[in-house]
């Protein structure tokens, strides 16, 4: 990396249901916030990037926020849209273009699970018509298979949602408040086996926005800053298994978090026992459970003892998901990956109020993952 | 299990009638095999009948009515759905039928049936071996 890049500033819209607020409203909210706490003003950001899936264009927000002529590139990346937007923002000042960037995500979906047209991703009609092409199955066929392989019991599926919710009552942008126990997530309605109702995110509104810095402007503002060591994205390898796939090859290839992953640490210089903090992708609660050991923090397996012993927990020895995580925060796709890095920079500055890590953590590890297979990881210091 | 004769298939080309039926799959340049046999191919794909029988995967149940494009009967019924693997040749994603889920094992002996999807139309399935 040329230069150290630093995130000075960080601004969130609640996530949820937003009635009568488009999802662009809810990005230029986020904006603001974070250029307030920066303490800076939008003209002096050189550089702009953001997007949203199902909210329009970022670039319109220059109407709100004021005509200064800067240059703004809109992503349109799926779930990696916040991933992609930072990546830009990071290298717009890593590259020296500018001084100030910002990455901006948000959005706003229609209630229910989302639906896809097959000629959209080059699939047959026949597999829509049959059934077979809906999201909430794939996560449910890679954690049944998980479980049967590694003796992953349904108890501590129900675990990873409880500590969701839980953790999710504590945060103050999340959209489920509320504790939910156990035998509730348990024993409500089956979606696709093995995963219940409460173990599925739903889609929802939000918006986030990250200001970047130059080493240079952090000393000159003399921010309240943290420093982004790496940031990771990958589109998936051979032979991965991924959402909508009427086939796989066998055996199997590789997994875009797990190159995401590495590839990361790597640029970093650090390893998992390193991380003090993370937030990983939990579009369902067999998704947390997977991504632990994709992502290095554990061995197939292993998160049993984690579950049982609460080690992923606020106060354990890695906290994860500590704002309740897509489960309680709902997933706006446009915001959520960029949701991931505001807690990890509210974390690290200690500012998380009541689900505050504890033992001032110094590393912030984040992880998104999303449709058709790409991965996006992001490791902040302080 | 000649209940689905007289349907039509879902989709032409997905599998020869036999019997037994078999479902077919496009073998590439390099050895690797795909199913279904697309349309368009990108590359030149050799036509092959693929293995009536495999293991399972991995399953799942569908419990709620999917939106558009499904287009099952009214009223939904809930369904079984996974993956079988062709040993050495391609691990399909396909309807399970003839069981339930609390019988379903990984590895279990899976066998090619092609069912009912609607009153006119049949579609490929999978359904625990039968041993003789």
């Amino acid at each position: 990396m040329s230069e150290n890049v630093h995130i000075i500033g960080a601004g969130i819209h609640a996530f949820g249901r937003t009635e009568g607020r488009s999802g662009r409203a809810q990005g230029v909210f986020a904006l603001r916030q974070a250029l307030a706490d920066a303490g800076i003003e939008w003209a002096d950001i050189g550089f702009a990037s953001g997007g949203s899936i199902a909210a329009g264009s970022a670039d319109i927000m220059v109407n709100d926020l004021g005509l200064t002529s800067l240059p703004f590139i809109n992503v349109a990346n799926g779930c990696a849209t916040g991933g992609s937007a930072l990546t830009a923002a990071h290298n717009a000042i890593a590259s020296g273009m500018c001084d100030v960037a910002v990455a901006v995500g948000f959005d706003k979906h229609e209630r229910g699970a989302f639906n896809a047209k097959p000629s959209n991703y080059g699939l047959p009609a026949w597999y829509g018509e049959t059934g077979m092409m809906l999201t909430t199955q794939f996560f449910a066929l890679k954690i049944q298979r998980y479980m049967k392989l590694h003796g992953i019991s349904r108890e501590t599926l129900g675990r990873v949602a409880e500590k969701a919710f839980r953790n999710g009552a504590l945060c103050d942008h999340a959209w489920r408040r509320s504790p939910v126990d156990i035998e509730t997530i348990l024993n409500a309605p089956m979606v696709n086996d093995p995963l219940t109702k409460y173990m599925f995110c739903s889609p929802a509104e939000g918006g986030v926005a990250l200001v970047l810095a130059s080493e240079k402007k952090l000393r000159e503002l003399g921010s309240d800053g943290v420093r982004i060591d790496s940031i990771a994205f990958r589109t998936r390898p051979e032979g991965s298994f991924e959402v909508f796939a009427p086939s796989i090859r066998t055996p199997p290839g590789g997994k875009p978090t797990v190159l995401a992953s590495q590839a990361a640490f790597e640029q970093a210089g650090i390893d998992p026992a390193d991380v003090d903090v993370a937030q990983l992708q939990d579009t369902e609660s067999g998704a947390e459970i997977m991504h632990m050991a994709e992502n290095g923090f554990c061995a197939d397996g292993e998160q049993e003892e984690w579950f049982a012993n609460g080690w992923s927990e606020i106060g354990g020895k890695l906290p994860i998901n500590t704002d309740g995580g897509c489960l309680a925060c709902g997933e706006p796709v446009g915001a959520s990956g960029l949701r991931q890095v505001y807690e990890n920079v509210q974390q690290l500055r200690g500012r998380a109020g009541a689900r505050q890590v504890p033992r001032d953590p110094k590393v912030g590890y984040s992880h998104v993952y999303g449709a058709p297979g790409l991965s996006a990881v992001a490791i902040v210091t302080r | 299990m000649d209940n689905a004769q007289g349907l039509s298939p879902i989709a032409a080309g997905l599998w020869d009638d036999g019997p037994p039926p078999r479902l077919i799959g496009g073998r590439k340049a390099n050895g690797e095999i795909v199913f279904p046999l697309p349309d368009e191919p990108l590359e030149p794909l050799e036509r092959v009948a693929l293995a009536t029988s495999g293991t399972l995967w991995s399953w799942t149940s569908q419990e709620f009515q999917p939106k558009s494009p499904f287009a099952g009967p009214e009223p939904f019924e809930p369904f079984l759905l996974g993956y079988i693997e062709l040993a050495n040749e391609v691990i399909v994603e396909s309807r399970i039928v003839e069981t339930s889920i609390d019988r379903l094992e990984l590895g279990m002996p899976m066998q090619l049936v092609i069912v009912p999807f609607d009153d006119h139309r049949s579609t490929f399935a999978f359904r625990p071996e039968q041993r003789a």
